[in-house]
């Protein structure tokens, strides 16, 4: 809201303002207890503060005061306006800002979490695995860029809207997936990624200039991706299988409402891969293996592959291959793909030749951990190794 | 790698030329799991497209027949484009287009290197 106001170029008083009104909160709370509106209580004393410090800061006033996007007129007391409807678009405007091509698609997902989620510097190196140095200095590069570039913070055009909505959604996609597939343990800190992923692209959902065939496809993959979250991992945060996991711990509503966004994205002739990996996501929510499933799961991934080749989707479609034509084929085309690095590549050749040869799917999930990254992820492979043993 | 043409010639003035629902319902899966298996090598260059059956030919004084045949009957059904090391491995991949069995013919052409 405040850069919004601002300009990029005063980030930096923003932030103040905002983390001098949290400092506030702190002291005000725990002397006098909760108000009853604790955001608009936060809001009233940004606004408050905002007001004071643009009255002191003369220089600001002078020289800069030009520059805001609310023309008041010298001297007189600024008025923010804090409807809903404000708030959502200056978010809206700096989703679009943030995401400016002239930045790094890593450091525009820093400074999303950054500025437009409140994360602290140290949560976010949490949640790439890296140094709190190392965030720091993305996030200032970033700024600086965005000033350096004098980007403004505006409304986007629809130029703007059709030019970079596919970097807005990358970034949005990237940012929930950090949540949803990230090595880190703090499981706490996922949960919250994943949530302001989807708190932003349902901001774009609800724009009627930004609500766009890809972008409701985008929400309802998040929706189908996170209806599972809480199946996906025991108390331990070790991860359990899509085929062991307790669907009555699948979240229903968000299933649903994942189904209404799809329905929403069916329009107009433009296929994304959102559209193809929602499709997929949804056949997910149905937990029981029928021909139907698995064979439309099968085309899905095939057409993602022809639009867009990611080794992952090569797997997971080898996978479906399985389902639909037997594990023979399966095989034949698994090993046709060659992705010798990757770790997924050896436990699925390991879990496409469990039953038909036990002795080499141990070889594989051999070489599978040899190559396996994150504790969990060896971890299953261990467990799995061992049944297999035992078998 | 090079990038090679694979051209499916059908001939389409047989009666098999409009299958049945049933006959079109049966030969799009293997069709699309065969390009998919394709593209998931990462060894499709442009995704296939669909070609009419209608068709110009034109000859040397600039006579234009309609349909596609050139000479023969069959004519180009399919075409796309994949990248391969050579030869032997592009007509490998030729080899699983499910359209052989029922009659068509594959042609396998190399790109020319640019130079």
């Amino acid at each position: 809201m405040l850069c919004y106001l601002f300009g990029i170029e005063h980030i930096e008083q923003a932030e103040d303002i905002v983390s001098d009104t949290f400092l506030s909160a702190t002291e005000s709370w725990s002397l006098k207890g909760l108000p009853e509106n604790p955001t608009g209580w936060l809001y009233t004393v940004a606004k408050n503060k905002t007001r004071n410090y643009l009255k002191r800061n003369t220089l600001f006033e002078q020289k800069l005061s030009a520059d805001l996007n609310y023309n008041a007129p010298q001297g007189e007391e600024i008025d923010l306006d804090l409807s809903i409807k404000n708030i959502a678009d200056s978010q809206l405007a700096m989703i679009f800002t943030v995401c400016n091509p002239c930045i790094s698609s890593e450091s525009q997902i820093a400074l999303a979490l950054n500025l437009l989620c409140g994360f602290g510097i140290q949560e976010i190196a949490d949640a790439f695995l890296t140094s709190k140095d190392v965030i720091y200095k993305r996030v200032n590069r970033a700024k600086e860029k965005l000033k350096e570039s004098q980007i403004k913070i505006q409304q986007p055009t629809l130029s703007e809207i059709n030019d970079r909505l596919e970097t807005v959604l990358t970034t949005l996609y990237l940012l929930f997936s950090e949540g949803y597939y990230s090595t880190s343990q703090n499981i706490p800190l996922r949960k919250d990624l994943c949530a302001e992923a989807m708190r932003l692209t349902q901001l774009l959902v609800e724009n009627e200039t930004t609500a766009k065939p890809a972008v409701n496809a985008l929400f309802a993959l998040m929706c189908f991706h996170a209806s599972r979250f809480e199946a996906r991992t025991n108390e331990q945060g070790e991860i359990i299988l899509y085929q062991d996991q307790d669907e009555t711990l699948w979240n229903q509503d968000l299933i649903d409402q994942g189904t209404y966004y799809l329905n929403q994205a069916s329009i107009g002739t433009k296929l994304s891969t959102y559209h193809l990996e929602a499709g997929i996501a949804y056949w997910h929510t149905h937990k029981e293996d029928t021909p139907e499933k698995w064979e439309n799961i099968l085309q899905l991934y095939n057409h993602l592959l022809i639009l867009e080749y990611s080794p992952i989707a090569a797997l997971n479609r080898t996978f479906a291959l399985a389902k639909t034509n037997g594990k023979q084929e399966a095989i034949r085309e698994a090993e046709k793909l060659k992705l010798t690095d990757n770790y997924f590549y050896y436990s699925l050749l390991g879990n496409l030749y469990t039953n038909l040869d036990n002795n080499k799917a141990l070889i594989q999930y051999e070489k599978a951990l040899t190559l396996a990254k994150s504790s969990a992820d060896k971890a299953l492979l261990l467990k799995t190794i061992s049944s297999l043993i035992d078998s | 790698m090079n990038e090679f043409l694979i051209v499916i010639h059908r001939d389409l003035t047989s009666k098999d030329a409009t299958p049945s629902p049933e006959q079109m319902q049966a030969s799009i899966k293997p069709f699309q799991d065969w390009i998919g298996g394709i593209a998931a090598q990462n060894k499709l260059v442009n995704p296939p497209k669909r070609w009419d059956l209608g068709g110009r030919v034109i000859k040397q004084n600039n006579t234009v027949i309609n349909g596609p045949y050139a000479e023969i009957k069959e004519s180009v059904g399919g075409l796309l484009l994949i990248r391969a090391s050579d030869y032997d491995e592009a007509v490998e991949i030729a080899k699983g287009c499910p359209v052989l069995k029922w009659g068509a013919v594959v042609e396998v052409r190399m790109a020319m290197p640019t130079a």
